[in-house]
């Protein structure tokens, strides 16, 4: 019995580091080997020399400060809805409802809203119709955010409404018996204790948000670019296997530090409490 | 656990049933590895109904497989993979593929009907002698613009910079386009490779921005049709289907010249239906097949025999069948060497950083 379970936990460990070592491991090992050579084939540190002038620099700033606005944004509005959908009704219903434009294609939402921002779109006829007059939406930076919040905005829902749901509410009664205004119960005991769900979810959205491309195209008509803007073009249009994999180390880079932030945030929450 | 079980097991009988499925089908229609031809082309890029004129001619299966940009294509090639028997890449690209060694011999004596292209489309400097490719159609890069939002006549490329089109223009995401664009405006070869010259061409693109409202794919035609701007650069088969669309717009070749482009029919060196792919070159050269492909497609064709079935309408407009005398001072696009495209990218990138 003993000896069938060892064998068994052996088959599942060997199967979980194939697993990891093929898709994880290797492709990482890949990306790091390639930014060590330039466009010739040869090894060098051109590459790197080229990420630290001033349009890679500037570039990466601006991909930072785009993702943090839509992180923000996302947390602004994901962090309520998880919330009121938490004390409705039909709560599956709901969630099933927020979910459901995450299986329609990418590509197909930003076409969508081509014509919904468009200077003869929906929304500029609205704009038209109660006097302030046609703008422009598309191609900005509001167009931008907005669609990517839009984008992102269930993955950031989920992990919120998870940990609001496990919260027992026993810990809401008692904040409230002993005095505690809605207020203060919220932010001295339902906030922190989902602090994990926030933590995740920020997590999800910002790092694919520092990636972004395709809809700096769409949407803000290469008006933002991003560090993902700029790999795919390294990689599909320029060809230069090597400059497109050192964006993405420091890519990669850019998330270890964006995981790391936030543990250090969870567990000084910890102390604090 | 014994529910997980299940729930990834169902999933995995299915697909694979599927998959047998489809054997079966094909099977069943008779189309094995042997009879199938995989075509490899620009998305929208083709009268699809040909392709099933073709399956019927010929007895092949056509499997279709569309790209949106030569390097796309390249990669894929390159990589290796899938069979492509038939590819359709650009001027640059057969110049690339060729020196890659990427593609094989086109032979003439299968092609009966290859004497219906013009001769001013054959032996350029991309494929000397037409050794590797065959042309499938042909265009320029120009401006589209729409006469009732812009207050004149747009004629040349220093017009974008010069009239009032504050916020009005969009540009097709192109870094030879754009980049030859600007290298035109200042009466530099599109094909320079000198540095200042580039620089310089970079720097009065900066200058432009005003005027842009955004760099943007293929929905640059629809964007067109709607009237989302007043003015764009693209490819003249684009024009052709924007106006199409919307009959306010018009097309101009600029005056200080610009890109003459080739997209030519290749056999990549993964065919392994040549004989196929000979056989479907063919049936695309056909007077009668290529004019209802132009029809269709609305790029320009090389086929002189098909400009008869065209409408004549269409065959004698100077905007997208420019004479002799105007192509002749037109320039194809060189293959740069890896070195200088990543030089013209690299700009091309710092001018798109300049947005703000």
């Amino acid at each position: 019995m003993n000896q069938t379970n060892q064998t068994a936990k052996t088959v599942y460990l060997t199967t979980y580091w194939i697993w990891i070592a093929l898709f994880v491991i290797a492709p990482l090992v890949l990306v790091v080997y390639y930014s060590f050579f330039d466009i010739d084939g040869n090894l060098s540190l051109e590459n790197y020399q080229t990420f630290f002038t001033s349009t890679y620099l500037s570039m990466t700033l601006s991909s930072f400060w785009y993702a943090f606005l839509i992180t923000f944004f996302s947390l602004l509005v994901g962090y309520p809805t998880a919330y009121l959908l938490t004390k409705t009704k039909h709560k599956q219903l709901w969630l099933l409802l927020i979910l459901l434009p995450s299986w329609i294609n990418l590509l197909l939402k930003a076409y969508a809203f081509l014509g919904i921002f468009g200077t003869y779109g929906i929304t500029n006829q609205f704009l038209e119709a109660i006097g302030i007059g046609t703008k422009q939406i598309l191609f900005t930076d509001f167009s931008f955010v907005f669609v990517s919040v839009y984008i992102f905005i269930p993955f950031m829902i989920l992990p919120i409404y998870n940990a609001i749901e496990k919260l027992p509410p026993s810990l809401v009664y008692a904040s409230r018996d002993l005095g505690a205004s809605n207020w203060t119960t919220f932010r001295r005991v339902i906030f922190p204790l989902t602090l994990d769900g926030v933590k995740s979810g920020i997590q999800i959205v910002f790092i694919p948000a520092l990636s972004l491309f395709m809809i700096t195209r769409l949407i803000a008509g290469n008006r933002v670019i991003t560090l993902g803007t700029a790999i795919e073009q390294q990689f599909l249009v320029t060809q230069n296997w090597g400059m497109g994999s050192t964006i993405a180390v420091f890519l990669i880079l850019a998330m270890v530090l964006v995981m790391v932030v936030t543990r250090d945030w969870g567990a000084k929450g910890a102390v604090r409490r | 656990m014994k529910k997980l079980v299940i729930m990834l097991a169902i999933p995995l009988i299915v697909s694979f049933g599927l998959l047998l499925w489809i054997q079966q089908l094909n099977a069943a229609q008779g189309f094995g590895g042997d009879n199938t031809l995989v075509v490899y082309n620009w998305g929208d890029y083709i009268d699809e109904e040909l392709i099933g004129e073709f399956e019927e001619q010929s007895g092949l299966k056509v499997v279709y497989q569309t790209f949106d940009s030569n390097e796309a294509m390249l990669t894929k090639i390159e990589q290796g993979g899938t069979a492509f028997d038939v590819a359709v890449p650009s001027d640059y690209a057969i110049s690339k593929m060729r020196e890659e060694n990427l593609l094989l011999p086109i032979d003439y004596d299968k092609l009966e009907n290859f004497d219906n292209i013009d001769p001013r489309f054959l032996d350029k400097s991309f494929d000397p002698g037409n050794k590797y490719s065959v042309p499938y159609f042909w265009g320029t890069v120009g401006i589209v613009y729409n006469p009732e939002l812009v207050d004149g006549e747009i004629t040349s490329w220093n017009d974008l910079w010069e009239m009032p089109l504050e916020n009005d223009i969009l540009l097709a995401d192109g870094t030879r386009e754009v980049m030859g664009f600007g290298l035109n405006s200042l009466g530099y070869s599109l094909n320079t490779t000198n540095k200042d010259e580039l620089i310089e061409a970079e720097q009065k693109l900066e200058m432009l921005w005003p005027n842009i409202k955004a760099i943007v794919g293929d929905e640059i035609k629809m964007l067109m049709a709607n009237r989302e701007a007043a003015a764009a650069v693209v490819w003249s088969g684009d024009a052709s289907e924007i106006m199409y669309e919307n009959e306010e717009l018009t097309y101009v070749i600029p005056e200080e010249g610009t890109n003459l482009w080739f997209d030519n029919l290749v056999i990549p060196s993964t065919a392994q239906n040549v004989d196929g792919a000979h056989q479907f070159i063919d049936f695309m050269l056909d007077a009668d097949i290529a004019a209802r492909n132009t029809d269709y497609v609305g790029y320009s064709t090389p086929n002189e025999a098909a400009l008869e079935f065209l409408d004549e309408e269409v065959t004698s407009d100077e905007r997208f069948y420019p004479s002799r005398e105007v192509t002749q001072d037109l320039e194809v696009y060189e293959n740069l060497g890896k070195r200088m495209n990543a030089y013209y990218n690299e700009l091309y990138l710092r001018f798109k950083m300049q947005s703000k």
